[in-house]
């Protein structure tokens, strides 16, 4: 029944702490999470928390630290147990599993990849990426070839006998990405899997994943505290705060619309003309054909230099027939909205 | 002074008798359950003296050489083991040797699985530790006087005295190595499905592995320090030579085999350690990190 999503998590919540049925049964009769930390010095870390993620679905959980992320992820495959809720992947109920349910589970359904690379530190490279394989239980034969592909595919040719000590960080997470691909699952679990790489090779890598996913075509759940990050890569974007969400949506909904002031501050230092698209802003309808034209996907970005030359500029539609214009004074009315600290 | 609050000469009597009772009615079956370490160094002990001098040398040298790569650690070796054969206390320490062999080998054995357990278990923790405690601070002669009583002088209680002593460091430091080990590279693991004992083989062990063969480096260590005491109870060696130099006031024998001992433990101080650091090389731990 729960086969049109890949992931899906119902009222997960997640204490820590020695008691936490009690702490649960007393965060159900709505006392606050502050209150409850502050008194019995339990963690909640999650609160109640749902997610849906469509196949082939690249979704992002954005939160800042502290914020239960991490946690959330962990629960997907199981690495921590939930004190309530349920968690379904691919329709099967990940909580009703037994120990060595899960174990085949993690080993063929589901692949991760951690902000900290977690690699064998005394395995070469290839030995990394055909861990996975390995532990499945893959031939040796079968599972080098394939880790050695997958080796090429990102570009780390030529580097499958160095040790991970050898390599540079973003290298490194090559490998940890390379080790999660070579397991050829559907679902990839991304835990902040560029945070600890330098700006530019973490933009290279963010445009990597966008062409890997394109050919793939996995479901991808991604952890990041960079707002940036979730509106460059995401199809879909949850906030989390003190581990509930607190938004939900497109990337740009949620910076034309944020939820609350939380939300806001996180999007004030968004690139808004990078992230809204014409189309959410134009003036839909059938309008005289307007001298240049942009397409619905282009962002703000792509149309301000045309109103240097002209005032209307026509948004098309996929077919190529004109579904709106807009104005300058539209696109600035966009950018500026929202716009805290004035 | 302390007043005498309860008498303690019944609790004497008690355990002295206790301890009769038990060398009467239990001493065979002690002696059989230690037969298999008698045998072990007997014949660790016979196959080192069947092997002429120059082979020895020559394998030492080599272990040297595979953990160092370099010439200065094997020349330290030869020089060494020429000095003693000159000295003529070859078969001293090779017997000597052969008493260290046993011991670590013995002490790796039990050692390394109840570290294991430890780091697993804080129960085990909270009980192995002050038993590893006592161990290593309790007088070697106190417990050396029951099991002398027991299986009556000889190698067995020198064997049990020195396993006694030296194999606390390997029980710390294997529990040490395998908590150590980075908790997200195991996260990764269990996160691709390894099963408990493929993360113990295939993650726990090799990582721990450079403060594993630490914890082998202090027990051979250790073992050398036990030599003289074991020599006492009637393992013979290089120890037995020095008990000998006090006993006829004889300052000479006493240096020489001293100065013996000496050369044993650099010799497998400074392989074990260059094998260490060898290790923690490959995994990309070196220096402190």
């Amino acid at each position: 029944m729960d086969n049109q999503y890949k992931i899906e998590m119902r009222g997960v919540t997640k204490i820590f702490g020695p008691h936490p049925d009690e702490v649960l049964a007393q965060l159900k009769q709505g006392r606050s999470k502050d209150e409850l930390q502050a008194e019995t010095g339990h963690v909640i870390g999650l609160n109640n928390v749902d997610l849906k993620v469509e196949p082939g679905q690249l979704h992002v959980v954005m939160g800042l630290s502290g914020s239960g992320k991490s946690t959330l992820i962990r629960h997907v495959n199981r690495l921590i147990d939930p004190t309530a809720g349920e968690i379904f992947v691919d329709g099967e109920n990940v909580l009703e599993m037994s120990l060595e349910e899960l174990r085949t589970f993690r080993r063929t359904k589901i692949a991760m990849v951690f902000q900290k690379f977690g690699l064998l530190p005394h395995r070469s490279v290839i030995e990394n990426v055909a861990y996975g394989l390995e532990i499945r239980g893959v031939d040796k034969k079968t599972r080098l070839k394939t880790a050695e592909e997958w080796i090429a595919t990102v570009g780390l040719e030529g580097y499958e006998q160095s040790r991970p000590h050898q390599l540079s960080g973003g290298q490194q997470q090559r490998v940890g990405l390379a080790r999660a691909l070579a397991m050829d699952v559907d679902i990839l679990l991304m835990d902040e899997a560029f945070s600890a790489l330098d700006p530019l090779i973490r933009s290279g890598m963010q445009d990597e994943l966008i062409v890997l996913q394109k050919k793939l075509n996995k479901t991808i759940l991604f952890i990041t505290h960079d707002f940036d990050e979730a509106l460059k890569i995401g199809d879909q974007v949850t906030v989390l705060q003190d581990g509930a969400v607190i938004q939900y949506g497109r990337p740009e909904e949620i910076v034309l619309n944020p939820a609350n002031a939380h939300v806001e501050k996180f999007v004030a230092d968004v690139n808004r003309a990078r992230a809204i698209h014409v189309h959410t802003i134009m003036e839909k309808g059938a309008f005289d054909q307007c001298d240049v034209a942009v397409r619905a996907n282009a962002c703000c970005e792509d149309v301000l230099p045309l109103f240097a030359e002209h005032d209307w500029v026509g948004v098309n539609g996929d077919g190529g027939k004109q579904v709106g214009r807009i104005t300058a004074k539209q696109v600035i009315k966009a950018l500026a909205r929202h716009s805290s600290g004035v | 002074m302390f007043p005498d609050i309860i008498n303690t000469r019944p609790l004497r009597i008690w355990m002295d008798d206790g301890l009769t009772w038990i060398v009467r009615n239990w001493g065979d079956g002690f002696e059989a359950a230690a037969y298999p370490l008698l045998v072990m160094l007997n014949t660790i002990e016979d196959w080192l003296l069947a092997v002429p001098w120059w082979g020895i040398i020559l394998a030492l040298a080599a272990l040297a050489f595979g953990a160092t790569r370099k010439a200065t650690l094997p020349a330290i070796v030869v020089i060494g083991l020429v000095f003693m054969g000159l000295m003529e206390l070859w078969e001293d320490s090779v017997k000597t040797m052969a008493l260290m062999l046993s011991a670590t080998i013995t002490a790796i054995i039990f050692s390394i699985p109840i570290g294991i357990v430890m780091a697993r278990s804080t129960l085990v923790r909270k009980i192995v530790t002050p038993i590893l405690d006592l161990m290593q601070t309790m007088p070697s002669f106190v417990y050396l006087i029951p099991t002398v009583m027991i299986f009556g002088p000889g190698k067995i209680p020198a064997l049990l005295a020195t396993i006694i002593y030296a194999a606390p460091p390997l029980v710390r430091l294997t529990d040490l190595g395998i908590r150590q080990v980075e908790p997200n590279v195991l996260e990764a693991a269990q996160a691709f499905g390894a099963s408990p004992s493929q993360r113990l083989f295939g993650v726990q062990i090799p990582l721990a592995l450079p403060t594993i063969l630490a914890g082998v480096n202090q027990t051979t260590m250790m073992a050398l320090a036990m030599v003289v005491i074991a020599s006492m109870i009637g393992a013979g060696g290089l120890g037995y030579q020095v008990l000998q130099g006090i006993g006829r006031l004889e300052v000479s024998r006493g240096v020489f085999a001293g100065l013996g001992i000496v050369v044993l433990a650099i010799i497998f101080d400074r392989i074990t350690q260059a094998y260490g650091k060898q290790l923690q090389q490959q995994i990309g731990l070196s220096g402190g990190r």
